[in-house]
C-alpha cells in the first residue's frame, strides 16, 4: 500500500428533498483515485453523476458518508479544485483572457498580475487558441469557448480538474479534436482528473479507470481499468481492445438501466 | 455611411411625418381646437419659449429624480426577491397589487398627504410608477442565474457577495438596461399626472392646464411634443449607458 489516493469517496449515500418526496440519489458510493490518475465516471442518465462532482467540489456534503482529498476531509470548497462543465459558462462581459484569469481573483496567490496573465497566455496557446485572447467569448465557436473554459479550470494550478460533461455538447470531431488536447495538457500540466460523461468512447480514450454507477441509487456497479497509459491516439479506439472494453462497459451499462439482468455475460455484438 | 443612419435617416423621417400632419389638417380643414397642426404650434413656442424652458426643467428634474430613487429602490428590492425565494414569494403579491392600481387615483392621496410639498410629491409619484418593471427584471435577472455560473466562484471559495459583484450583477445589467428604458417613459408619465391632476404651476404639465383654461389649443399640442421631445432626450440617455456599460450584450 503506498499512499492514501487522492480522491477518496468513502461510503457516501445522498437524499435530496424534492417537491414529490425524498430522492435518493447515492447510496453507499466508493470511489477513490490515485494522484495523477483520470477516472472516468459513467452511468444511466439522472444517477446522481453530477451530485458526485458537486460532493468532491466541497459545494454540498453528504448526508452519510465522507468525501477526502488530499488526505482532507472536505467540508467546504478548496481552491485546489478546478472544475468545468458541459456549458463553457463564459462570461460574455470579459475577454477571453480576462475570464481564463477569473479564479486568480478568488484563490488567494504569491504571484504577480503580471505572471499571472502569463500563465494564462501559456494555457491559452497549450490549448491552440493563441491569438484570441482578447476576443469576446461570442466571437469563438462552442469548442473554442470549451478550451477556454479548460484554461479557466486549470490557470491557479489545481491539483484535481472535475469535468462535468465538458464535451457532451460538440459535434464528433470537435469533441474528439478536444480529447487530445486533454492528452496534451495533462502532460504539461499534471492533475488528478475526475471525468463525468455520457460517451463510453470518451472515457476510454482519457481515462485510466472508468466506474460504471448503478441506476439511482447509485452506487459504484463496475470498475474497468484500462490497460493503455499516457497519451494515445484515435487510432487506439478501433483496436480489438478498445472494442472488448467498449463492449464490456456497455453491457454495464445496460445492467444499471435494468435492461439486462445482473451478472449475465458481457455478450460482443 | 454611419451619420447616414443615424442622423439623415431619422431626421428625414420627422420632416417627412412633419408634412404628413400639416397636409392631413389642411385636406381635412380641421379647425386647431380639433387638431393643431405645426404650423400654427411652432408660434406657440416662440410665443411661450421661456416658459417652455422653465417648465420644461423643471419637468426634466423631477422625472430623473423619481427615476434615480427607482433605480436605488427597484435595484434594491430587486436584489432581495432574487436572492430569497421567500421575499419573492411574500413580496411578489403585493408588488403586482400595487402596481395594479392606477397612479392617477394615487395623485390625489399623495396631493393631500404631503400637501404642498409640491417637488416631493411630483417626485414621489414618477419613483412609484416607476420601480415596479426594475424591481422585477433584478429580480428575474438574479433568479433565473444558471448554477453554473455561480458554481465556477462558488467552488473556489467565492463569497456571496464576490459572486454578486463578479457575475450576477454584470450579468443582469441587460435585463436591467431593458426595464430602465420602460421605466423612463413611465416616470415621464408619473410626472405629468401629478402637474396636470394636481396642478401647483410647475412644469410642462401645468403649462398644458393653462393652455387648457385659456382655450389656447396650439400651447397644448406644442406642450405634448415638448413631452415627447424629453422623452426621446431622456430615452437615449439611458441607450447612451447601457452601451458603455453593457454594451457586450448588444449585437449589432
Amino acid at each position: 500500500m503506498g499512499d492514501a489516493p487522492l480522491i477518496d469517496i468513502k461510503h457516501v449515500s445522498h437524499t435530496f428533498r424534492t417537491k414529490s418526496g425524498p430522492l435518493q440519489v447515492l447510496d453507499g458510493l466508493n470511489l477513490a483515485v490515485e494522484e495523477g490518475g483520470f477516472c472516468a465516471v459513467v452511468g444511466p442518465s439522472g444517477c446522481g453523476k453530477s451530485t458526485l462532482t458537486r460532493l468532491v467540489a466541497g459545494l454540498m456534503i453528504p448526508d452519510e458518508g465522507e468525501v477526502w482529498l488530499h488526505g482532507q476531509r472536505v467540508k467546504t470548497p478548496r481552491s485546489t479544485v478546478g472544475m468545468a462543465f458541459q456549458n463553457p459558462v463564459m462570461l460574455e462581459w470579459r475577454t477571453i483572457l480576462q475570464n481564463v484569469m477569473l479564479p486568480m481573483e478568488i484563490v488567494p496567490t504569491k504571484t504577480t498580475k503580471k505572471q499571472q496573465e502569463e500563465r494564462a497566455r501559456y494555457l491559452l496557446a497549450l490549448v491552440g487558441l493563441e491569438g484570441f485572447e482578447d476576443k469576446r467569448p461570442s466571437e469563438l465557436s462552442g469548442g473554442m469557448r470549451q478550451r477556454a473554459s479548460l484554461c479557466r479550470a486549470l490557470v491557479h494550478q489545481p491539483d484535481v480538474l472535475i469535468l462535468d460533461e465538458p464535451f457532451g455538447a460538440l459535434d464528433a470531431f470537435t469533441r474528439e479534436d478536444l480529447w487530445q488536447t486533454m492528452h496534451q495538457v495533462k502532460e504539461k500540466e499534471p492533475f488528478t482528473g475526475l471525468l463525468i460523461t455520457h460517451d463510453l468512447r470518451e472515457s476510454i480514450f482519457l481515462a485510466d479507470q472508468v466506474v460504471v454507477l448503478s441506476g439511482r441509487p447509485a452506487h459504484a456497479q463496475y470498475v474497468l481499468d484500462v490497460p493503455m497509459s499516457g497519451p494515445r491516439d484515435l487510432d487506439h479506439l478501433y483496436t480489438h481492445e478498445a472494442a472488448e472494453m467498449l463492449t464490456i462497459l456497455r453491457h454495464q451499462i445496460e445492467i444499471a438501466q435494468g435492461r439486462a439482468p445482473a451478472g449475465s455475460p458481457a455478450e460482443p455484438a | 455611411m454611419n451619420l447616414v443612419h443615424k442622423v439623415v435617416v431619422p431626421a428625414a423621417a420627422l420632416l417627412l411625418f412633419l408634412v404628413l400632419w400639416e397636409a392631413l389638417v389642411w385636406v381635412m380643414g380641421w379647425p386647431n381646437y380639433k387638431m393643431a397642426s405645426p404650423s400654427d404650434i411652432w408660434p406657440a413656442y416662440v410665443k411661450y419659449a421661456d416658459l417652455f424652458l422653465i417648465n420644461s426643467w423643471q419637468t426634466l428634474w423631477r422625472t430623473v429624480a423619481g427615476l434615480a430613487l427607482a433605480i436605488v429602490f427597484g435595484t434594491a428590492l430587486g436584489m432581495v426577491m432574487g436572492f430569497s425565494r421567500i421575499a419573492r414569494e411574500g413580496l411578489y403579491p403585493l408588488l403586482v397589487g400595487f402596481n395594479a392600481i392606477p397612479k392617477a387615483t394615487v395623485v390625489p392621496i399623495v396631493a393631500l398627504m404631503f400637501v404642498g410639498a409640491h417637488d416631493f410629491n411630483t417626485v414621489l409619484i414618477a419613483f412609484m410608477i416607476s420601480f415596479f418593471p426594475i424591481a422585477v427584471s433584478v429580480s428575474i435577472g438574479l433568479s433565473t442565474l444558471e448554477p453554473e455560473y455561480r458554481d465556477i466562484l462558488a467552488a473556489l471559495g467565492a463569497s456571496k457577495v464576490t459572486i454578486f459583484w463578479k457575475i450576477a450583477l454584470p450579468k443582469t445589467l441587460p435585463e436591467f438596461f431593458g426595464a430602465l428604458k420602460v421605466a423612463v417613459t413611465l416616470a415621464f408619465i408619473g410626472t405629468n399626472l401629478m402637474e396636470i391632476v394636481s396642478p401647483h404651476g410647475r412644469g410642462l404639465g401645468a403649462l398644458f392646464d393653462s393652455g387648457k383654461t385659456n382655450s389656447d389649443y396650439p400651447l397644448m399640442f406644442a406642450v405634448l411634443i415638448a413631452l415627447a421631445a424629453l422623452g426621446i432626450l431622456l430615452y437615449y440617455v439611458v441607450i447612451a449607458l447601457e452601451k458603455a456599460l453593457a454594451g457586450w450584450a448588444v449585437r449589432d
